[in-house]
């Protein structure tokens, strides 16, 4: 066995391909200079606050590359996972918020209760209600999934059963209007742990908190590309019935792929409550959770980066144009997610790759 | 026993009996090829065994009955296939096609880590199937007879005891033949190997023994020779390519 050795792991997959240790060193340097130094010095503070609204998309987006991108499986329904962790964190922001013994507000409001809910109760606990944001999307995502999977439900079928359920919780959060304040969702969110969200400061370090958070989900993302999981599930996304045949369950390892998405949308979901100050159905319905996939598309599904990039790009575009062209972005949001369907499968990252290769041709594998 | 026993298998698709009542024996060691024309019922009769095609009867390896377990767990109890188009993962490097094919026994925390060596059972395989060169190449970008070899070698990491090769020469040049011919000598040296195969110049060279297959069913049995020598089989081939080499 003498001629075995440790020989070096190269890869010109695209597709497989995630970034070496070296290369994503410096890739997380670059961003973490953008997002820490740069952004806070160029943009005011509501720009700022803007950012980290998009920000939370792009954690979600990353989520999505893992699970679609790599994995193959089309996640049109991830603002369920969004709302349950917003809703966790809001829960926990809306009773942090009232006064000691008091309902939060919009119960007080609406006024057909006297005690709290008794699924409220475990909200008023930070620790639980952090661990819920993104451990109840992960175990509901379990459960999904293990049911789906195993059925062999996939394809175009997964997409709209996904589509489906975002509609299911939209609407039973709509209907308990008494609980969960119904179409105007949890608003008026005032205190984040403590620190007033009222005081720009408070605001700022908000942003940091998703900027970090973003990272954190980068970098959990590129763990598990680089892995040899990374490798079998882009295996499974390209053969489904023949990894079955070398002995592995492809059930198991699309629900893998599957949890961590949901968790990394739970995540941006509790991260989007004190960002934004507001979680309602409308942000967590069939259309956002469409928008998701948008962004994602656009940025090339399959790469670690340009989910993130694409999400934050898509974010801005439909902030920028609907300030000016309300009705125009329906329109232009439909293109956006043709465009890349059909011209540039892996979105603007295959781009840079494309370029990449013009420009060094002489680095194509013998 | 040992080997692969095959007892009245039956497949139905849709009232319509691809096969018909098989019995079948392959004793470890052996290197089986089973021919027979368009549509006998090759393919069905691996797809049974491999738990893909829902099937009647019994169908034991080295003593386990496979018929009934999923496909995946058939594939744990050492029965290893290919496919008659070749099903490689093109995305992934010929390396990537191999460390995944040898690794359903790892556990989580292997898992999710990078693999930072070559597992020797891989670098082994890739110098068996002679694809070392072409380790980090993409598997798609390979020609056709070294992708039917890359299967080869993903059933030998897959730790496989039985092999079932779907026309693994089909496509092939003539060096490729012979290479693949050599490498099932190798290979029968500590596997079960049974072929499906329609070329007739490469089945005298490598076959030890032959089965017959004819609309479902087994119609003759034996040495090349005596496969050969029988009317029944000659009369199913319309003499075309059985003649050529009945001198
Ligand atoms: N999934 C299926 N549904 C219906 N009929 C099928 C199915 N698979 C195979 N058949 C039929 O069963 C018969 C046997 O097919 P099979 O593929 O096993 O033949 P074969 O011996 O492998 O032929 P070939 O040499 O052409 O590969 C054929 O008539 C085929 O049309
Ligand atoms: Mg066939």
């Amino acid at each position: 066995m003498t001629m075995i050795q440790d020989a070096p792991i190269t890869s010109n997959s695209s597709a497989a391909k995630a970034p070496r240790r070296f290369q994503a060193l410096i890739g997380f340097g670059l961003a973490a200079v953008v997002l820490f130094g740069v952004a806070p010095v160029v943009l005011g503070d509501f720009r700022l606050s803007l950012l980290a609204k998009y920000l939370c998309m792009a954690i979600v987006a990353v989520g999505i590359g893992l699970a679609w991108g790599r994995g193959g499986m089309l996640t049109l329904g991830q603002g369920v996972f969004f709302g349950l962790g917003g809703y966790a964190m809001a829960m926990h922001l809306k009773l942090a918020d009232a006064e000691p013994g008091q309902l939060p507000d919009f119960m007080q409001l609406y006024g057909q209760l006297d005690a709290l809910p008794w699924w409220w109760k475990p909200f008023a606990n930070p620790a639980f209600a952090l661990a819920a944001t993104v451990l109840l999307p992960m175990l509901v995502a379990l459960l999904l999934g293990l049911l789906i999977f195993r059925r062999r439900v996939r394809g175009a079928y997964f997409a709209i059963l996904s589509q489906a359920l975002c509609a299911a919780l939209a609407i039973f959060l709509i209907g308990q209007q008494g609980t969960t304040g119904g179409t105007n969702g949890l608003t008026d969110i005032q205190g984040f742990f403590g620190y007033d969200l009222n005081d720009p400061l408070n605001r700022r370090t908000v942003y940091f908190v998703v900027a970090a958070a973003l990272l954190a989900v980068l970098g959990v993302a590129w763990q598990l590309m680089r892995s040899r999981y990374g490798e079998l599930l882009v295996a499974v996304r390209d053969g489904e019935e023949r990894v079955r045949f070398l002995g592995y369950d492809p059930a198991n390892v699309k629900l893998v792929a599957y949890v961590v998405a949901a968790g990394m949308a739970g995540l941006a979901g509790a991260l989007f409550v004190p960002a934004v100050g507001i979680i309602s159905p409308a942000l967590i319905g069939v259309v956002p959770s469409i928008e998701f996939v948008i962004g994602v598309a656009v940025g090339g599904r399959a790469s670690l980066v340009g989910p993130a990039l694409g999400a934050i790009a898509v974010a801005w575009a439909r902030t920028a144009l609907s300030e000016r062209l309300p009705s125009a972005w329906t329109y232009f949001e439909g293109l956006l997610f043709i465009l890349p369907v059909v011209f540039l499968p892996g979105g603007l990252a295959s781009l840079a790759g494309f370029l990449r290769r013009r420009r060094a041709p002489e680095e194509v594998p013998a | 026993m040992t080997g692969l026993s095959v007892r009245q298998l039956r497949v139905v698709f849709d009232g319509f009996v691809a096969v018909d009542g098989v019995d079948l024996d392959v004793p470890s060691g052996d290197v089986r090829f089973i021919i027979g024309p368009n549509g006998a019922g090759k393919t069905t009769l691996i797809d049974a065994i491999t738990g893909l095609a829902k099937a009647g009867g019994s169908v034991t390896f080295d003593g386990q009955e496979l018929l009934g377990r999923k496909v995946h767990r058939i594939a744990r109890l050492g029965v290893g296939r290919t496919f008659q188009n070749s099903t490689v993962f093109e995305e992934l490097t010929v390396l990537q096609n191999l460390d995944i094919a040898a690794g359903w026994s790892r556990g989580p925390l292997t898992l999710l880590r990078r693999r930072t060596s070559v597992p020797p059972e891989v670098q082994h395989a890739l110098e068996t199937i002679r694809l070392t060169a072409a380790r980090d190449q993409l598997a798609g970008t390979l020609p056709h007879g070294q992708k039917q070899w890359l299967e080869i070698g993903m059933l030998l990491v897959q730790n496989a005891r039985l092999f079932l090769l779907d026309e693994p020469v089909a496509g092939m040049s003539h060096e490729e033949r012979d290479a693949t011919g050599q490498l099932l000598g190798e290979l029968s040296r500590d596997h079960t190997v049974v072929v499906i195969e329609h070329d007739m110049d490469f089945l005298r060279r490598f076959a030890r023994t032959v089965t017959v297959m004819h609309a479902g069913r087994i119609l003759s049995e034996g040495t090349v020779a005596e496969v050969q020598a029988d009317p029944r089989v000659q009369e199913v081939y319309l003499g075309h390519a059985m003649e050529a080499g009945n001198a």
